[in-house]
């Protein structure tokens, strides 16, 4: 390993510009004659609009245009899409209702976008959007995922009867329901996996132009995939074709999800560009407008259950769920609650058996998609849940529980798609119970007792499949794109390199670790070395960054672009040293002659490339390769992680005393940068598990959680210093061994800390968020 | 409309401002300083904390019109040239950053705090007084690592100079 390349803690190369506040995020761009819109917004969960009337903020000062769905309509602007179909148990699609950019006739959930008013500044498109005047008949609405379909519940879209998008299932019901009849243990749960805002500090942004001159647009978003984004606005919603649009996101103030989907306001403010002569339009959102608008993640209401031998081993798994969409289908909405969900049910272990029904709701209230995780978190809650209150039910400890059930010869195909690769669950484990001294636990325990404290202990061992993933599966599982990841590799005539990526990087470090790899393979210095990214005129096409895949498919796409332009350079170099091909090594920069002296710096041979004065016969000249790489296979991270907490049975608060994160990711580029993703990760679970949870007025309809005084974000004092460690089992998947770390943490460490507060409180009747007066209630409850 | 005159970053600046124009609306958008974030509009994430004589603000929370006569010190004002202040570089070394939208407001209130506590800080300290800044990536971690070692060694410069 080299000081900078693969394994080693660079410090990271983007970091200059955003601590001396030289970043560049959408809203910090400036172009000329820029026009700022404010959107109009539905004050109503749900209700019909009988008329708009535009007259009085037309007339007020600085307003350029307010435009309507009619507008948009009149465009013949297509609707936003949903862009991976589901089929029901019964074989029919998914009944996804029509998702206008402005709502025409009908909103559907606070927040929904009924004008765009296009002022001068800001502060006079805000004065003029309180003068528009909407006229609306208030319809009844449904906000709670388990009564959508409920007979007497609102109907959101016509198209689907009972609100009831699709009826998946997946697994082998006749052999799930006959293990449960003959198994000695049945656990079974209630489980409600709580709302959540992803909340990426940076609010979204979008500023479209339309040049009149060059009949083109530009588009710069707060995207994490600026392709995709363009392929929808342009095959789908119709706005312009993909050689006559760019789309650029520039620095990303976080995703987290959030910032996947292609959105209402963006698609608005490139189409109302052009209909307001050629100027570019402006839209931040605020936070308020963030928590009604960004789409939410988690929001299931599940039954589960556990069937087991006497002996504690696992027999089969079922669960049944209800998955909230929202008012209407978001992007990948319905990946989320099935591909992405009930895939990992098997969860680390051997379980013959296993079945699984999602019932997918539309709501009158914001759209739900991916977020942080995104259905693994919510298999994971189920399956460790499960298993934690199996261990307590039949009286065995919950780690030699766990350690009895493990799979542990690989490739395991599980029964329900997946096929994991590799893995070393048990020595996840037990370097996980070495760290929380997990032989200590019982002195600490009766320690805090005679303080008056609950301490417990609670264990989840987590699998993921990541590094989404292999374009022809996810094609046959309904997805509408493939999910491939493409690389250029333009060697400069000096020497220097410059890396053309598809994935986008929002917090993530790719500038550092991409480089890295570069530096370990051509020996170049990371100062000669730049990552061009999140521009669709520089890159020709990606698939961004979400789902922990820039690491394992993004990376790899660089690798096989490197490897031909290593192929090139030492073709070139054999013939400028009078070598034979095969006996030229590349090391430190330099081409060598192997078992010689002879070798050339790789700048020298980069510069032969281009003066092209000396090739060989029949070479082009020039040193730029590209690569698109679509793996075969998702990758699998896993690892365990112990939470042990102290509960205050007086105040129901709780205090995790300590974390422990075990993860296995394979090849680790830059360990700092994991690191830093497992910490975030595990604050983002923890507050899902203790702090956050969207609420919605169940009469009105109305977002209760709608600013930071309400929706509790985990603060600094809200969470631990984690004590992080690896083990490591190597991809087999793809060239480098990597599997993906961006989600593991969110989605392992939910189960941990309610395992943990149930085990110190004795009552394991406790749902997300645990706040202090649930936790309380529990207490006394038990 | 309201005249101010003040101090940014070093530099006498004056303008005509609306009355309800916000601080974080002049910095960014007349003096073009877009280092300073606005993440929320409740006064909640910190994002936009700047120096007002010397002392941490919340840009979205005052008035233009308040800073008349301040002096004002935004992130891009912190480092000396090319010399990183202690804390941005602490941030950096630990790994204190991640999508950095956060960060400018982070290190303006740690610098802030470091300097009103004097001595090196520990992680309950640090913890408890960044409250009013919320980061959505780091889970804290490493800007309490940070900041820890960018108050020792703050503290020992003083230490040095004394």
């Amino acid at each position: 390993m080299g000081l900078e390349g693969i394994g080693a803690r660079v410090v990271r190369k983007e970091d200059k510009r955003f601590i001396t506040g030289r970043g560049k995020y959408t809203d910090d761009i400036v172009l000329k004659d820029t026009t700022h819109g404010v959107f109009v917004r539905s004050p109503h969960a749900h209700a019909k609009i009988l008329s708009i009337d535009t007259a009085a903020a037309l007339a007020a000062p600085g307003v350029i245009a307010v435009l309507t769905g009619a507008d948009l309509a009149g465009d013949r602007i297509g609707g936003l899409i949903c862009g991976w179909m589901i089929h029901s148990r019964d074989g029919s699609p998914m009944k996804a209702g029509a998702h206008p950019a402005i709502a025409h006739d009908r909103v559907r959930h606070v927040g929904d976008q009924v004008a765009l008013v296009i002022a001068e500044t800001k502060a006079e498109a805000r004065d003029a959007a309180e003068l528009v005047e909407v006229e609306y008949e208030t319809l009844p609405a449904v906000v709670d995922p388990a009564h959508a379909m409920d007979a007497d519940a609102p109907q959101l879209h016509d198209v689907a009867p009972n609100n009831l998008i699709f009826d998946w299932v997946l697994g082998d019901e006749a052999a799930t329901d006959a293990a449960f009849a003959n198994a000695a243990h049945v656990v079974e749960l209630d489980i409600i996996n709580n709302r959540l805002s992803p909340n990426p500090m940076e609010p979204r942004s979008a500023i479209g132009y339309y040049d009149p001159s060059e009949e083109h647009y530009d588009l710069y978003t707060t995207s994490q995939n600026p392709h995709v984004a363009r392929l929808v606005l342009s095959a789908f919603i119709g706005i312009a074709p993909e050689h006559k649009l760019r789309v650029v996101a520039p620095d990303v103030g976080g995703g987290f999800g959030a910032k996947i989907y292609i959105y209402p306001e963006e698609t608005a403010c490139l189409w109302a560009s052009k209909r307001i002569g050629g100027r570019p339009v402006k839209w931040t959102s605020e936070r308020a407008e963030a928590f009604l608008t960004d789409c939410h993640g988690r929001d299931h209401v599940t039954k589960a259950k556990l069937a087991l031998a006497a002996d504690g081993t696992f027999l089969a798994l079922r669960s049944d769920t209800i998955a909230n969409i929202g008012a209407y289908m978001s992007t990948f909405s319905s990946a989320t609650p099935t591909y992405l969900h009930g895939t990992l049910l098997s969860g680390q272990y051997v379980i013959p058996a296993i079945f699984t029904n999602v019932k997918a709701v539309y709501t009158n209230t914001t759209p739900v998609d991916a977020y942080r995780g995104a259905g693994r978190p919510e298999a994971t809650f189920i399956v460790e849940r499960l298993v934690e209150t199996a261990a307590r039910q039949l009286g065995m400890d919950p780690a030699e529980l766990r350690r009895k059930n493990f799979i542990r010869s690989f490739p395991y195909q599980t029964p329900v798609i997946l096929t994991y690769d590799a893995g070393d669950f048990e020595g996840n484990l037990d370097k996980a119970l070495a760290a929380v001294d997990y032989a200590g636990f019982a002195a600490r325990k009766a320690e805090a007792k005679a303080r008056g404290k609950l301490r417990g202990i609670g264990f989840s061992s987590y699998i993921e499949a990541c590094g989404i993933a292999p374009s022809q599966a996810v094609g046959s599982l309904g997805s509408g794109v493939g999910l491939w990841e493409s690389a250029e590799v333009r060697v400069n005539p000096v020497g220097s390199v410059e890396i053309l990526t598809g994935s986008h990087s929002h917090g993530q470090g790719h500038e550092t670790t991409f480089a890295q790899l570069v530096n370990e393979r051509l020996g170049i210095g990371m100062e000669n070395i730049q990552i061009v990214h999140g521009d669709t005129d520089k890159v020709q096409f990606g698939m961004g960054t979400y789902g922990s895949r820039s690491g394992a498919v993004g990376m790899s796409a660089i690798v096989k672009a490197l490897d031909k332009v290593e192929a090139k350079a030492k073709k070139i170099a054999a013939h400028l040293m009078e070598a034979s091909e095969a006996d030229i090594v590349m090391e430190g920069g330099e081409l060598k002659v192997a078992g010689t002296d002879k070798k050339l710096p790789f700048f020298q041979v980069a510069l032969a490339a281009y003066t092209a004065h000396n090739l060989p016969a029949g070479m082009e000249p020039g040193l730029k390769e590209g690569a698109f790489y679509d793996p075969t296979n998702f990758t699998y991270p896993a690892g365990t992680y112990i939470c042990e907490v102290e509960v205050d049975p007086d105040t129901g608060k709780v205090e995790i005393v300590q974390f422990v994160a075990v993860d296995d990711f394979g090849r680790i580029i830059n360990p700092m940068i994991v690191e830093g993703q497992v910490h975030g990760g595990l604050a983002q679970g923890i507050g899902q598990a203790l702090m956050e949870g969207v609420s919605y007025d169940p009469q009105s309809g109305q977002l209760l959680t709608g600013s930071y005084m309400d929706y509790c974000m985990p603060r600094a004092d809200d969470v631990p210093s984690f004590k992080v460690d690896h083990v490591t089992t190597l991809c087999p998947g793809n060239p480098l061994g990597m599997k993906g770390c961006g989600e593991a943490g969110a989605i392992g460490s939910p189960p941990a800390v309610i395992n943990a507060i149930t085990d110190a409180i004795g009552n394991n009747n406790l749902s997300m968020p645990a706040t202090p007066a649930k936790v309380w209630a529990a207490v006394h409850a038990a | 409309m309201a005249t101010i005159s003040l101090t940014v970053n070093g530099k006498a600046v004056s303008a005509t401002v609306e009355d309800r124009t916000l601080l974080v609306q002049y910095l960014r958008e007349t003096l073009g300083l877009t280092g300073t974030h606005v993440g929320c509009d409740t006064s909640q994430c910190g994002a936009c904390v700047v120096h007002v004589d010397g002392k941490a603000v919340k840009a979205c929370t005052m008035l233009a019109a308040q800073a008349d006569g301040t002096t004002v010190l935004t992130i891009e004002g912190l480092a000396t040239g090319d010399q990183l202040h202690p804390v941005q570089a602490a941030f950096r070394e630990h790994h204190g950053l991640q999508c950095g939208f956060c960060t400018p407001g982070m290190i303006m209130a740690a610098v802030d705090m470091i300097n009103r506590h004097g001595g090196p800080l520990d992680e309950a300290t640090i913890r408890h007084e960044l409250e009013g800044n919320i980061c959505r990536c780091t889970g804290y971690h490493n800007i309490v690592k940070a900041i820890e070692a960018a108050s020792a060694e703050m503290a020992g410069l003083r230490q040095a100079a004394e």
